[in-house]
């Protein structure tokens, strides 16, 4: 994280790229639009969701509610 | 299986909460991409975490189809049983040992069509469990033939021409053979599902959900519906929350709206109070009723 951040980041996501089936509903339903399609693919041919715009996160966990396959969650981060 | 860990955390990030509950062996599972059986099973589980409930006194039961391979990949005590008689398997459970609280997950062909027997039998005995009905209105694992609950006009494999078939209104269904709670909401409605799973978990007798699912293979592709993601939206659009609305109302026509909420919440002595209760008066003294059962009546008197 840049030191330059104006926004501090409140939430992030991890995924996991080998279960995703590409479906876009964590894309789609994400309150704050913070995930996007990435270039990369997994080893079933899908593009993986990718957190283009960390600062925006929330980790309010809509697309790890949402998630069909069980391969995104979001989570709050820790007041430092 | 520490050999093929497919990810790692870091260390401070926390693990997915819902993992405990699901079988990671078999996961990843074999619903296709933009099938909506993945998102109600997740809020399920969340649900089951949020009631709180002892999970060694859990059992879900599954029938046949592509929801019934749920009971497979949650890691509770679990069954898959034959098509259509999910019911009167969890029946004999909750017979045999009242203290589980039992959850029948599966979808509207085995629970409403071959199993709508045992489904209507269940919720006019009022016997206490959850029963979570996933609705793709469409025989999904078969190959796409038309079901009880496919609406008017759609197409389906053995409906080529349309569907004519009045379908089934599953909310009225439920509340006129007696189940006293009813609830409807689809996939997109993700907060909704784990509250009334909550609720459904934590209430006395024959609690129903139906839960709206895309299924992306055969009833969107079919009906030119488009992906997955588009029955998520069109969910999201065409959804009217009415909490309490009369069920008679709540039927659903092909791309119609859909109305959803809770629409039952009512009380009513369950199966092994009513037994209990008429055998007690009838013989008095005489009856000597299980420890379990006696147990049961006990608990449900002390809450």
């Amino acid at each position: 994280m840049a030191d330059t951040v104006v926004k501090k980041a409140r939430g992030a996501v991890v995924i996991i790229d080998e279960r995703c089936k590409g479906c876009g509903f964590c894309i789609e339903f994400c309150p704050t639009k913070c995930l996007e399609f990435s270039s990369q693919y997994n080893s079933k041919g899908y593009h993986p969701p990718i957190l283009a715009r960390k600062d925006d996160c929330t980790g309010c966990n809509i697309c790890g509610t949402v998630c069909p396959d069980f391969a995104i969650y979001g989570f709050m981060k820790k007041k430092e | 299986m520490a050999d093929d860990v497919l990810y790692t955390v870091e260390a401070g990030v926390p693990q997915n909460p819902i993992e405990d509950l699901l079988r990671m062996d078999r996961i990843p599972h074999i619903w296709c991409p933009g099938c909506g059986i993945g998102s109600t099973v997740n809020c399920f589980i969340r649900g089951l975490q949020a009631s709180g409930l002892d999970l060694d006194k859990v059992a879900v039961v599954s029938g046949i189809g592509c929801t019934g391979r749920v009971a497979g990949y949650l890691k509770l005590d679990s069954f898959h049983t034959t098509h259509g008689r999910a019911i009167p398997f969890a029946t004999g459970l909750k017979l045999a040992n009242p203290e589980l609280k039992v959850v029948v997950y599966s979808g509207d062909g085995d629970l409403i069509a071959i199993g709508g027997n045992h489904f209507i039998h269940a919720a006019r005995r009022n016997m206490d469990m959850t029963v979570i009905l996933i609705n793709n209105m469409i025989y999904g694992m078969t190959g796409g033939q038309v079901a009880p609950t496919t609406p008017i006009s759609a197409t389906a494999s053995t409906m080529p021409h349309g569907n004519y078939e009045p379908a089934f209104n599953l909310p009225h269904l439920a509340e006129s053979c007696g189940a006293v709670y009813v609830a409807r909401w689809t996939t997109f409605h993700v907060r909704h599902i784990i509250k009334s799973v909550k609720e459904a978990l934590l209430k006395k007798g024959f609690s129903f959900i139906e839960i709206f699912a895309s299924c992306p293979t055969l009833y969107s592709r079919r009906n030119k519906l488009g992906d997955g993601l588009d029955q998520m939206i069109y969910f999201q659009e065409n959804s009217e929350i009415k909490n309490g609305a009369d069920t008679k109302s709540v039927g659903v026509d092909f791309q119609g709206k859909i109305i959803v909420g809770k629409f039952v919440d009512i009380e009513r002595p369950v199966y092994h109070e009513a037994m209990y209760g008429h055998l007690k008066e009838k013989y008095g003294e005489e009856y000597m009723p299980s420890d379990e059962i006696k147990e049961f009546i006990s608990g449900q008197n002390g809450d």
